[in-house]
């Protein structure tokens, strides 16, 4: 992938469970729509069931999830199911905000590809989508 | 005078206002003099709302607090009190907060976890077991669920034999803030106003020393927006809430000496200290001159203001602690009525005892070992502090009008348009926090390699607890007088459509046990939810 065809890739930004800090998602939705894809932000309080299902309607390349209440494990896990019911395992998969370190490995287990913590920059998630996006389903 | 040479950089503050290298004393001319500063304890109270402040009683503190079931939170409330917390600030789970059962299926991994998790009045009976609370006055962070969890705290209060009429304490109780940051919406923007009315107006009548909404400019400003928008926007809040009180024919003295506003504290510190000397002159102008107030208590700027989160970061955690004891030091020179500082974990978790009790120390310490209780107002005075004051409050002013041109902040709200306006300017402070041009100690200078990061210890979550709390509900709802509980969420359904004052019926429920997932599924049904209007 290079940024010049970043507008072929679709992505889901969603928030995850009954987690309320928007902030972040809503500057990674700006961020990536700066960055010429084309980006869906889901709003608050989603199940795992209405993401899973607006990411199979809205035919996504990226899921990404912001998290930053402490739910990310129990939700990933939930959400692993409907992904793989789905028929969207090779869909490039992410987390970003509240994901401390020693949850990360249990995460890349459930299936996560990326994962962007408080702190990350902007470019450092706009450059994996560019290099991962779409490989993944082409691979 | 501006002692400015060619070479200097120019200097900007978040709100907007050039900072000049020196000041004099006609740059307090200039900006409007001293006309608005006045006295402490004496209108416009731009120097603090009491003549003596800290000398006669210092702040109150209050740390956020709560997790897991009722029993564990009331054991975290005695520890910060045997540690010298000398006021409650109740942390609820996101399910109460979003008016869920614990054993709704959305609530699932989320009980407990943030927050207490409350679902009827036998738990909070449990979570102020053994605590004074004429000694200690609680807050109840509470907000799309308030009018039921200050419906259920007054129960519990008058079940405990004290006399409700003479009870104080708070609620967050700020719901349009929550459309803009925090998230914890339930009902449509206008019942959820109609709401707040009814706990202020019954309030009134019924808990007169009961504060029933805290003003939270805080959250908006975590959200994105500067230190001047912060408290236009909350002013603009509180006028909506005013109004709605006032058109039911309450006189305004009847209520605003309740009201009480919670603000934020992090980044510049002179900016921040003008903005709060700022805020209580304009606070009392408004009251005063648009309200026609005569009691100066109504035109009273109280406040909560601790460190924000906002301020503190994910990188070098330890680094916090110290970042924490300026925000501190910035609310004591700003003289706020009530302090709470976020633990310098607060990038990661909920606090843990331990480092809740380092907030408590820091608070402590500045009143014990620093002389800020000594005098009022200190930074009075100062060329650059009484300019820039005035600077700060015609910005404010400048911004509240802007408000009104757009159609009010109900109407932006509504429309999604404050929203996407705050989370713009998250932006671009994260693309400056991300070049560099807004400097971050840890995060884009003076960064460590990761492997120097040491762990900190975080608050763990117990799913245990979890389970215990809906055994417990469980066995609430066996045990209950069920003919009572459908006649009450009768009546609350019957109160809600006839567009009456909905707290006597939620009072009602409340003590025959009735939960929070059940009387607000019965609101819905006649108010309905919010739909978040999705606006970049």
């Amino acid at each position: 992938m290079t940024a010049a065809n970043n507008s072929k890739v679709k992505i889901l930004v969603g928030k995850p469970g009954l987690d309320g800090h928007d902030v972040g998602a809503k500057v990674v939705v700006r961020a990536l729509m700066d960055a010429g894809f084309e980006v869906i932000y889901t709003g608050l309080r989603k199940t795992p069931s209405e993401i899973a299902q607006q990411a199979l309607d809205e035919k996504v390349d990226v899921i990404g999830l912001s998290s930053l209440a402490g739910s990310h494990l129990p939700y990933c896990k939930k959400l692993k199911g409907l992904i793989d019911q789905y028929g969207l395992k090779e869909k490039l998969w992410l987390i970003g905000g509240c994901v401390p370190k020693k949850d990360h490995a249990e995460l890349k287990k459930i299936g996560l590809d990326g994962i962007f913590p408080n702190g990350s920059k902007l470019e450092d998630i706009i450059v994996y989508i560019e290099k991962n996006a779409k490989m993944k389903e082409d691979a | 005078m501006d002692g400015s040479s060619s070479d200097l950089k120019e200097v900007i503050n978040e709100s907007g206002i050039e900072i000049q290298p020196l000041y004099g004393p006609e740059d307090v001319e200039e900006s409007g003099g001293i006309e608005f500063i006045g006295d402490p304890g004496s209108y416009p109270f731009t120097r603090g709302i009491h003549k003596e402040m800290y000398r006669k009683r210092p702040w109150t503190m209050r740390q956020y607090a709560g997790f897991g079931n009722p029993v564990d939170t009331n054991k975290r409330f005695k520890y910060l009190i045997e540690n010298g917390q000398t006021g409650l600030n109740v942390a609820f789970d996101l399910a109460t907060q979003t008016g869920l059962d614990s054993d709704n299926v959305l609530a699932e991994g989320e009980v407990g976890r943030v927050g207490m998790a409350i679902d009827s009045l036998r738990d909070m009976e449990i979570a102020f077991d053994g605590i004074d609370l004429e000694k200690i006055t609680v807050s109840l962070t509470i907000n799309g669920s308030a009018a039921i969890l200050i419906g259920m705290y007054l129960a519990m209060a008058e079940k405990k034999g004290y006399d409700v009429s003479k009870l104080r304490g708070t609620a967050q109780n700020d719901i349009l803030k929550e459309f803009v940051g925090r998230g914890t919406w339930i009902f449509p923007v206008e019942p959820s106003i109609k709401l707040v009315g009814d706990t202020i107006e019954y309030c009134a009548h019924n808990a007169p020393k009961y504060s029933p909404v805290s003003v939270c400019g805080y959250h908006i400003r975590e959200s994105g927006c500067n230190p001047a928008e912060e408290i236009a926007y909350a002013f603009c809040i509180a006028k909506a809430y005013a109004d709605e009180v006032k058109a039911r024919g309450l006189d305004i003295d009847e209520f605003a000496g309740r009201l009480s506003y919670n603000l934020n504290i992090f980044g510049n510190l002179f900016e921040q200290v003008a903005k709060f000397r700022a805020g209580r002159g304009l606070w009392a102008k408004i009251i005063k001159e648009e309200y026609d107030a005569k009691d100066p208590r109504s035109m009273w700027l109280r406040m909560i203001a601790g460190g924000g989160g906002g301020g503190l970061t994910f990188e070098q955690p330890e680094v916090n602690i110290v970042r924490g004891a300026y925000y501190a030091l910035i609310s004591a020179l700003s003289g706020t009525q009530t302090m709470a500082l976020c633990s310098y974990d607060e990038a990661y978790t909920i606090p843990t005892e331990y480092s809740a009790r380092i907030s408590l120390r820091t608070m402590q310490l500045l009143m014990e070992e620093t002389g800020l209780c000594d005098t009022v107002d200190p930074m009075a005075g100062s060329y650059y502090m009484e300019t820039l004051t005035n600077q700060m409050r015609d910005k404010m002013e400048e911004i509240m009008t802007d408000v009104d041109v757009q159609g009010g902040v109900v109407e932006m709200i509504k429309k999604g348009e404050l929203q996407a306006k705050v989370s713009g300017q998250a932006y671009q402070m994260q693309k400056d926090i991300d070049s560099g041009a807004f400097p971050k100690v840890g995060v884009n200078c003076y960064r460590v390699e990761e492997e120097e990061e040491h762990e900190v210890e975080f608050h763990p979550y117990n799913t245990k607890d979890a389970e215990l709390q809906i055994e417990s509900l469980k066995e609430i709802r066996a045990s209950r007088d069920q003919v009572a509980v459908d006649k009450c969420l009768a009546q609350l359904k019957a109160d809600a459509e006839a567009g009456k004052n909905v707290m006597p019926a939620i009072v009602e429920a409340v003590k025959a046990y009735v939960t929070v997932g059940e009387m607000t599924d019965t609101m819905v049904e006649i108010y309905g939810r919010y739909e978040e209007p999705i606006v970049f």
